[in-house]
């Protein structure tokens, strides 16, 4: 027989994470797809009891997401101009039916190339934060996520907040998802933008981030320190001359390396537009 | 804390309920397992089809998704929760609309569309769309649905509304009778009035080209409707089944007996060894090839070698992984050009070159015509494997009654079932019944059988019920696909633009067996040419066995493949000779008094020409609005196109035959044995308004029985765009039989009208006499009826000739569809703008049902466009397989073309399929007309459409 807790407690949550090996369960959206029609062959525990890990919160220099804080919650949040991209990415993971339950800390324990959610919370500097029993440990998005479905979390912890520093709520943000479909569709690319401008209208800084091109999303730096300073009719010639060797597209049934590399160049350019001009109705290429 | 089997208390549509369940059950198996509240679907179980949607405190979610222990202490809302004792507001519109069809995503959409009305009662399209972009509808286009969610308010303020209004066709109960019952409210005049009015039925003589709701609708849009997997009986052994991992595999068993043994719950393992018949099954008898349970080798990945019975309380924990089967990969060939190489393994080894079938058709001189044509294009045309992709999967169960094998299942196909479950099992055909339920969307295969023999086999061999439900990957593994083309044709014309010659060369991808691969393989001949004159022609089509999955049936059999290629090239030949596209095809068209490629002459209810004519306006004005877009536009380029189709409907060449029985019962109720199978797509409608008019009562007099085989003729099956005509020309023809038993019997003449009262009294009216039968005092048939007629109708067809001359069908129908998209040159989007389709149908039988065909028949030819691509082994499932959501079908403007044909009931054809087959290379053509650049391959994925511009480009 396999084991399931519901902890009502984060102590309660750490205490069983260290003494055995259990599979985390949140809003189950990756969970059972993944099981299939397998019967369950481990442990879970059930973090849904959990009210501590759920809502964003304030603090003096963070904002800090519940791990639990689902899509949905997200979206309907007040939050500044630089969430924007993530509330465009929240209404695109999955249906709304995934995202009323689907949980932000899922999105990336999960650590789908593909993760909708992961470019947004890039571009935001977002951090990690782990608990074990012992330790808390805060990692970098970018450093947490190692590869395609693997991630720094260790067998004793726990992703109990999503943390977005306050020096990088600034500025607007924009995300635009490519797919082959409108909706419920996994991304062929993706790219999330924020941009700040200075007192005369030149950009300040950027922060760009482009997912389903590598196994991890990357953040484009080069491109964000070639944009420094510029003006933004500077922003199309600056997108075309970049590099883009972060990315590292594939081939596979969504489209070619080759298509993702010149979709990838052609949606962060859009994005970077839609950022430094205004908002978007829809958030889909 | 732990916790384990404790009761979880919630409440499901108000009322409080407290369940034992383990906290990792999903909320979808505990509604319908466990609480029977089958009106919430399961279509894929991992959140791709929404089909499982309920209210969680009143915001949806998929309960495939939800651990019951997350279910503690909230409120659920299923589709059995809106109506409150009658329809509701939505509910009521969806009806009135006809957004249900088959009506297996209906429930979720209702409740998933109901959340979003308590917020917003008057949503805007695009909020309509947005709300319910996560549940899949395959059946209906989506604009319906869109209308009835827009339009739902103005079911709002109606106090009166929405009873239970037309009638309702009942499902088994108990899985024992399965007599269809419709009960009918008091004939009103359609359309009259509001709320209860609103499904009023149409009068006497007036049921034909009128659109009364959906006959069977009701239990659509309440969740009552029972599909394959919703009447499972509790006691009913569980079927799961071993299928191959590869695409071709030696296999060998284990010790079967020992892991029976080990297993606790399981009761009994079946192989091949324990098939009592001829394990060999296809569609087509002289082909059949296909075991049921494969010996020593499997041909395709998903192919099935074994069945484990189970108790119900084990399935959920049985691990599958340790069955005791080992696995020899074998080598083997996915495409026919490696199935035709020098020396390739034989898939069977009777088919040498691995061809199963090749069919052709001759006419004239095509070589010299091409060579002295004034205009010459030539092409190539891909395509890939696409899946049905129904919203329910393959479900039934078997039971035995006395001596009789009796299957309730979802299906296409009752008497073929019949016959084909029979030989595998070694019994007569009258010693198995099969019980169709309400069967959640087919397109072609369900026609085929699939978990008929399988549960037949466990039933026969325990004496228990035994019950299956397909996963989603094991119906998109195991069951038909529409066959990938690979095409070649040069087409030519005179100086003036009349088409003078073609060649048409196709390879057919059929799988591993055989199914409809001769169909398709002897269709695409005769229809490759399009519905136009031409005089010089040869069209060879081959369908090669591969260890692929099984290409099959699906709507248009092979004809929207080769219609790509055709449409496509004539797009070519207009801009060489410099005219307009749609007048290209017009000068081209048939005619009433051609002569087809088969030398077939057309004498009248040729249909094309008007079809082109009325989508002349709409054509000018699209692409003058697509020069006003381009010129202000650089990123994104606005193309318009046009392709048009032509269909036989029903068998080609060979007998086709469709029975239908009906009578008058003793209460004063007109009986219709409706055996063509209702997929969704109406015929329990049509059928039934066809028998009205033809008989001269009203609709509201009818009661239909369903497909059962033991109580209703072979009525055919729902194939081939047949029923209405076939099954209606049969329909018509024991209606009207009916009619003259009961004038010879009252002594009067045709022009006597009838009239059913209350208490069994027959009313026959004629000039100021009134005679009136008293039906009780008659005695009844052995089917309950005093007065009995049935007839049957076969399709006067002729055989083709070596060179495929001949008269394939009696009834073609014709349409042609205007695509207008927008193409993204930066990335390679299509963004459909507008969808107009014009179709002749000869008559349309109900209007609004024909629309939903057209509508649901353009969004999967949007999907074969544009992102439908099935791969063995890779796409089996529905997020990898992507077909259109409510997003991907723009607004869609259909045109009812009525050319009535002497051959149809009333003038009417058939529709189904060609509704498909237009609107691949409409979109096609669109494409190159915003592009420049010919897409030679479908899907036209955004990855390949940018590919193509760029090659274009360099």
């Amino acid at each position: 027989m396999t084991r399931y807790a519901k902890p009502k407690t984060l102590d309660e949550a750490l205490a069983l994470l260290s003494e055995g090996s259990w599979r985390i369960l949140a809003g189950a959206t990756d969970f059972y797809p993944a099981l299939g029609n397998r019967p369950l062959q481990y442990d879970v525990i059930d973090i849904n009891g959990i009210d501590a890990l759920r809502g964003i919160v304030e603090s003096d220099s963070h904002f800090v997401i519940g791990a639990r804080t689902s899509w949905a919650e997200v979206d309907k949040t007040p939050l500044p101009p630089a969430f924007e991209a993530l509330k465009q990415a929240a209404r695109e993971v999955g249906s709304i039916q995934i995202q009323n339950v689907a949980s932000v800390a899922g999105n990336i324990c999960n650590a789908s190339p593909a993760a909708d959610g992961v470019p947004a919370l890039m571009i935001l500097d977002a951090e990690v934060e782990l608990r074990s029993r012992h330790e808390l440990r805060i990692l970098p998005l970018g450093e947490f996520i190692v590869g395609n479905r693997q991630t720094r979390l260790r067998e004793d912890e726990l992703v109990t907040a999503l943390r977005i520093p306050k020096a990088s709520v600034a500025g607007r943000s924009a995300f635009v998802k490519l797919g082959a479909r409108r909706y419920l569709v996994i991304s062929i690319a993706m790219a999330a933008a924020r941009v700040v401008l200075d007192g005369q209208g030149r950009i300040a800084s950027a922060a760009i981030s482009v997912g389903s091109c590598s196994a991890v999303a990357q953040r484009l730096y080069p491109l964000e320190a070639s944009l420094a300073g510029q003006g933004p009719e500077a922003i199309e010639a600056s997108v075309q001359a970049a590099g883009l060797d972060e990315l590292s597209p594939i081939d596979d049934v969504r489209g070619s390396a080759g298509y993702r590399r010149s979709a990838a160049r052609e949606i962060v350019a859009r994005a970077i537009l839609l950022a430094t001009h205004g908002s978007q109705k829809r958030a889909a290429a | 804390m732990k916790s384990d089997r404790a009761p979880i208390n919630f409440t499901v549509n108000g009322a409080l309920m407290s369940v034992t369940a383990a906290p990792m059950r999903r909320l979808s198996s505990v509604l319908r397992d466990d609480l029977r509240l089958t009106g919430t679907k399961v279509g894929c179980d991992a959140g791709d089809c929404g089909a499982c949607t309920v209210l969680m405190d009143g915001e949806p979610v998929c309960a495939c998704l939800l651990p019951m222990a997350s279910v503690e202490g909230t409120s659920i809302r299923t589709v059995e929760g809106l109506g409150n004792g009658s329809l509701s507001a939505l509910q009521a519109s969806f009806l009135a609309h006809g957004a249900a069809q088959c009506g297996i995503c209906t429930p979720a959409l209702l409740v998933t569309a109901s959340a979003l009305l308590e917020r917003i009662a008057q949503p805007s399209e695009q909020q309509v769309q947005d709300a319910l972009g996560g549940v899949l509808c395959r059946c209906t286009g989506y604009r319906k649905i869109v209308e009835a969610v827009m339009g739902a308010w103005r079911w709002n303020d109606d106090s009166a509304a929405p009873h239970p209004p037309a009638g309702s066709l009942s499902p088994p109960a108990g899985g024992r009778e399965m007599v269809a019952t419709l009960t009918l409210p008091s004939p009103r005049l359609w359309g009259e009035g509001k709320g209860d009015g609103q499904f009023a039925l149409p009068p006497s003589g007036a049921a034909v080209g009128n659109s009364p709701v959906r006959l069977d609708g009701i239990p659509k849009v309440t969740g009552a409707e029972l599909f394959g997997g919703d009447s499972f009986p509790a006691v009913a052994l569980s079927v799961l089944v071993v299928r191959s991992p590869h695409h071709r595999a030696s296999f060998s068993f284990g010790d079967l007996g020992a892991y029976i043994a080990d297993n606790a719950g399981v009761a009994a393992v079946f192989t091949a060894r324990d098939i009592p018949g001829i394990n060999s099954f296809g569609v087509i008898p002289p082909f059949a090839d296909q075991p049921a349970l494969a010996e020593g080798e499997t041909r395709f990945r998903g192919e099935a070698v074994a069945l484990v019975a189970c108790e119900g309380w084990v399935a959920r924990d049985l691990d599958m992984a340790a069955f005791p089967v080992t696995w020899r990969e074998l080598p083997a060939m996915l495409e026919p050009p490696g199935a035709q190489a020098e020396g390739a393994a034989l898939v069977h080894a009777n088919r040498p070159d691995n061809l199963l079938v090749r069919g052709l058709v001759e006419r004239g001189e095509p070589e010299n015509a091409l060579a002295q044509a004034a205009c010459v294009v030539s092409g190539s045309m891909q395509t890939s494997y696409v899946e049905h992709a129904y919203i329910e999967p393959e479900a039934g169960y078997a039971f035995l009654d006395d001596d009789t094998l009796t299957i309730v299942a979802c299906t296409q196909a009752p008497h073929m079932d019949r016959d084909d479950t029979a030989r595998i099992l070694g019994l007569a055909p009258d010693k198995v019944r099969i019980m169709p339920t309400a069967t959640g969307g087919g397109f072609g295969s369900k026609i085929d059988i699939s978990l008929q023999p399988l549960i037949g086999l466990v039933a026969l061999k325990t004496g228990r019920a035994a019950a299956l439900a397909y996963t989603r990957q094991e119906s998109m593994a195991s069951t038909t696909k529409r066959h990938p083309a690979s095409m070649r044709a040069t087409i030519g014309t005179d100086a003036d633009g009349m088409i003078s010659g073609m060649v048409f060369d196709g390879t057919f991808n059929t799988g591993a067996y055989a199914s409809f691969g001769p169909t398709v393989a002897n269709r695409v001949p005769v229809h490759a040419s399009g519905p136009y004159a031409t005089p010089n022609y040869r069209a060879v089509a081959r369908a090669i066995h591969t260890n692929g999955p099984v290409s099959g049936a699906f709507r248009g059999f092979g004809v929207p493949q080769a219609t790509l290629m055709q449409e496509t090239l004539y797009d070519e030949l207009a801009d060489t000779l410099g005219i307009d596209r749609l007048q290209f095809r017009l000068k081209n068209a048939l005619r009433n008094g051609s002569e087809t490629v088969t030398g077939q002459r057309l004498e009248a209810g040729v249909g094309i020409g008007e079809c082109l004519e009325v989508l002349a306006s709409r054509w000018t004005r699209a692409l003058s609005e697509a020069d006003a877009f381009n010129a202000t536009n650089s990123t994104t380029k606005r193309g318009v196109g046009i392709a048009s189709c032509w269909y036989g409907c029903g068998n080609t060449s060979l007998p086709n035959p469709s029975t239908i029985k009906l009578g008058i019962s003793p209460d004063g109720k007109v009986v219709l044995h409706q055996g063509a199978v209702d997929i969704g797509q109406g015929s329990n409608t049509v059928i039934a308004q066809i028998a009205a008019d033809a008989l001269g009562l009203p609709l509201g007099d009818f009661v239909l029985k369903g497909a059962d085989t033991s109580i209703t003729p072979d009525a055919g099956k729902t194939s081939a765009s047949r029923q209405t005509y076939v099954s209606g020309k049969a329909a018509e023809k024991a209606a009207r039989a009916l009619r003259d038993t009961v004038l010879r019997y009252a002594n009067v003449s045709n022009e006597a009208s009838l009239q059913l009262l209350q208490g069994g009294f027959l009313v026959v009216h004629e000039g100021g006499e009134r005679r009136r039968i008293d039906l009780t005092k008659l005695e009844a048939d052995k089917d309950g009826l005093v007065f009995a007629a049935e007839e049957s109708y076969d399709p006067p067809t002729a055989p083709l000739d070596a060179k495929g001359q001949g008269k394939p069908y009696a009834v073609y129908g014709y349409g042609a569809q205007i695509a207008e998209l927008e193409v993204d040159l930066a990335l390679g989007t299509v963004r459909l703008v507008k969808i107009t389709a014009a179709h002749d149908v000869g008559k349309a039988i109900n209007p609004l049902l024909a629309e939903g065909q057209i509508e649901g028949g353009i969004a999967q030819g949007i999907g074969m466009a544009l992102m439908e691509e099935y791969i063995p082994g890779r796409t089996e499932n529905l997020h990898d397989y992507l077909i259109p959501t409510i997003g991907d079908v723009p607004p869609i403007e259909t045109i009812l073309v009525e050319v009535p044909d002497p051959e149809g009931p009333f003038g009417a054809k058939g529709l189904g399929e060609h509704v498909l087959i237009p609107t691949a290379p409409a979109i096609l053509n669109a494409i190159r007309h915003a592009t420049g650049v010919a897409m030679t391959r479908v899907p036209a994925t955004p990855s390949r459409v940018l590919s193509a511009i760029q090659e274009a480009r360099r």
